[in-house]
């Protein structure tokens, strides 16, 4: 019998809950912050999602119900994705060392 | 773009998502971290572009709804102050929420689309995997949406908690797991949107009670909430960058979560039940002695500080409250000039959100290798000539060490009490979030400076020049 592919999907899904885990705790405390910023941005490659649903309508008619809510969710994801990774890398620019001539 | 191509893209974007936290272990790794981010996120964009290789003006609107969400988040992130950034991440998280749920909805309506088969036809895996992802979707959404107006003050701080909200709660969870059988069963798309509409309502049911001192958790368990979605979507859409991410942020959040929570000795569950705060503020306005306080001016406070050898300066969300991390960071400049020794000590609940005063003390050019976390740091204010608490209440509160009945006993909290004295910033003898008096003001070793944080320590500096 042949393997159903959705456990292949599952095996990725649950080691990258491992990953995550052991990832995740190897986070310095002081970089919490920028670890929910990211984590917000990168979580927005739900886009994959949208833009799909976007363009699925045909040349005749774009805008039907299904891809006007796939449109919407672009704007949406998109907003975090810039948002998400704009304010993580102004964040991060901000953790200097001490400087080394005092 | 072949199927199995696109599909090891969308692999790599999952890897450099991985690298991407990986980065963060450190401040030196962390920028490039980012920027693996913002690779992965490249990648599968682009190759979901190549891989529908649609280029019909479908595309060009596609493009358009882009730059209309890009330049709102570029705008938003040059513009937030980092004071607000638990309103900004919680507000982020709705956004993921609500994409969430539109995705799913027009994966429902169309389903050719995506190969699910067709409407009122879908595969009963992607159809569980749909309601799974809209559901979680809207319960984040709704929740963000309660923690977002929280934290900006727009509503109460406080629990708002009613009879039988357990029971509701209990019975609209258990109406969702009927809901999601009875679609499978039916294919019907009202079903669908009850489905969508009674989730918004749970999410918005489930945060309402939880009180301002429990944001941490709250923002930390949405964070983990915003990435089960993306999972339950990556299932629907076969995409293993999706699933990958989904699963990192869920773990990360969950993770996040439970260091808030031992931050604060509370377990899980009675954070998710709520009502913290609500009780204890009633008692506590009860039993109000009065004990005698010692009070000073920043002329005292400088003077002691003068004197002494070592600092340590315990911020909390008072600071972020008055702004004070500028004009901190001046007084620490000025003291360091006098050879004393300054050091930071962050509790891991300090602020709204995990590494909340990180972030602040870090925009105010405070090198990181001077803050430390309350595990490193604990052990050294026996040492400490001086402890400046500015903005801090609860987490300094040694009741949490000596009184079995005080709600916040067993909490870790720093050991400010044991330094040869303390300077507390307050504006009024009034109880922190947790709604209890804090025993440090009553020491002997106690000098209560009451003042606005910013003022104060602008003062402090004067006098110490």
């Amino acid at each position: 019998m042949e393997i159903d592919p959705f456990i292949f999907r599952l095996s990725i899904f649950i080691l990258s809950i491992f990953i995550g885990y052991y990832v995740v705790w190897s986070v310095t405390p002081s970089l919490h912050t920028p670890l929910m910023s990211v984590t917000n941005a990168i979580s927005s490659v739900i886009i994959v999602g949208a833009i799909i649903a976007g363009l699925a309508g045909n040349s005749e008619s774009i805008f039907n119900t299904s891809s006007i809510f796939g449109f919407l969710a672009i704007s949406l994801a998109a907003i975090n994705i810039f948002g998400g990774f704009l304010v993580t890398q102004r964040m991060l620019q901000m953790y200097k060392k001490k400087k080394k001539d005092k | 773009m072949s199927e199995n191509l696109s599909a090891i893209f969308y692999l790599i974007s999952g890897v450099l998502f991985i690298l991407a936290l990986r980065g963060l272990s450190s401040p030196e790794t962390s920028r490039q971290g980012n920027f693996f981010g913002i690779l992965g996120m490249l990648i599968a964009i682009t190759v979901t572009f190549l891989s529908i290789g649609n280029f019909s003006s479908g595309f060009t609107y596609v493009l358009i709804f882009l730059l209309i969400g890009g330049s709102i988040g570029a705008f938003i992130a040059y513009k937030i102050p980092m004071t607000a950034m638990p309103e900004l991440v919680a507000g982020f998280h709705s956004l993921v929420g609500l994409a969430a749920v539109f995705v799913a909805i027009s994966a429902f309506l169309n389903p050719g689309a995506f190969n699910l088969g067709s409407p009122g036809n879908i595969k009963l895996g992607s159809l569980i995997e749909m309601s799974i992802g809209a559901g979680v979707g809207a319960i984040t959404f709704s929740g963000s949406i309660i923690a977002f107006l929280k934290l900006q003050g727009i509503m109460s701080g406080s629990p708002i908690t009613f009879k039988g909200q357990h029971l509701l709660n209990a019975l609209i969870l258990i109406s969702i797991l009927v809901l999601t059988y009875l679609l499978c069963v039916t294919q019907s798309s009202n079903l669908f949107w009850t489905l969508i509409a009674v989730s918004f309502l749970i999410g918005f049911l489930l945060i309402v009670p939880i009180g301002g001192a429990d944001m941490p958790v709250v923002i930390s368990m949405l964070n983990s909430y915003s990435g089960w979605a993306a999972a339950g979507i990556g299932f629907t859409l076969e995409n293993s960058a999706l699933i990958i991410t989904g699963a990192l942020v869920g773990s990360s959040g969950a993770i996040l979560s439970y260091i808030m929570c031992k931050g604060m000795n509370r377990s899980f569950f009675s954070v998710i039940l709520g009502g913290f705060g609500a009780t204890e503020q009633s008692s506590s306005s009860q039993n109000k002695e009065q004990r005698p306080v010692k009070s000073g001016n920043a002329e005292d406070a400088a003077f002691l500080m003068k004197n002494a050898s070592s600092v340590i300066i315990v911020p909390g969300y008072g600071m972020a409250v008055a702004q004070a991390q500028h004009a901190l960071r001046e007084m620490v400049d000025t003291l360091k000039k006098n050879d004393i020794k300054v050091t930071y000590a962050i509790h891991p609940v300090a602020g709204r959100m995990p590494g909340h005063m990180n972030v602040l003390l870090a925009e105010a050019n405070v090198p990181y290798d001077e803050v430390f976390e309350l595990e490193e740091i604990n052990n050294d204010f026996a040492n400490a000539d001086v402890a400046f608490v500015i903005g801090a209440n609860d987490v300094t509160n040694p009741v949490a060490k000596t009184d079995p009945q005080s709600p916040i006993f067993g909490m870790p909290i720093l050991d400010v009490e044991k330094c040869k004295s303390v300077l507390f910033v307050k504006r009024s003898l009034s109880p922190g979030y947790a709604g209890i008096d804090n025993d440090l003001f009553y020491r002997e070793n106690t000098l209560m400076l009451f003042a606005d944080a910013k003022k104060m320590t602008e003062e402090i500096t004067k006098n110490l020049n």
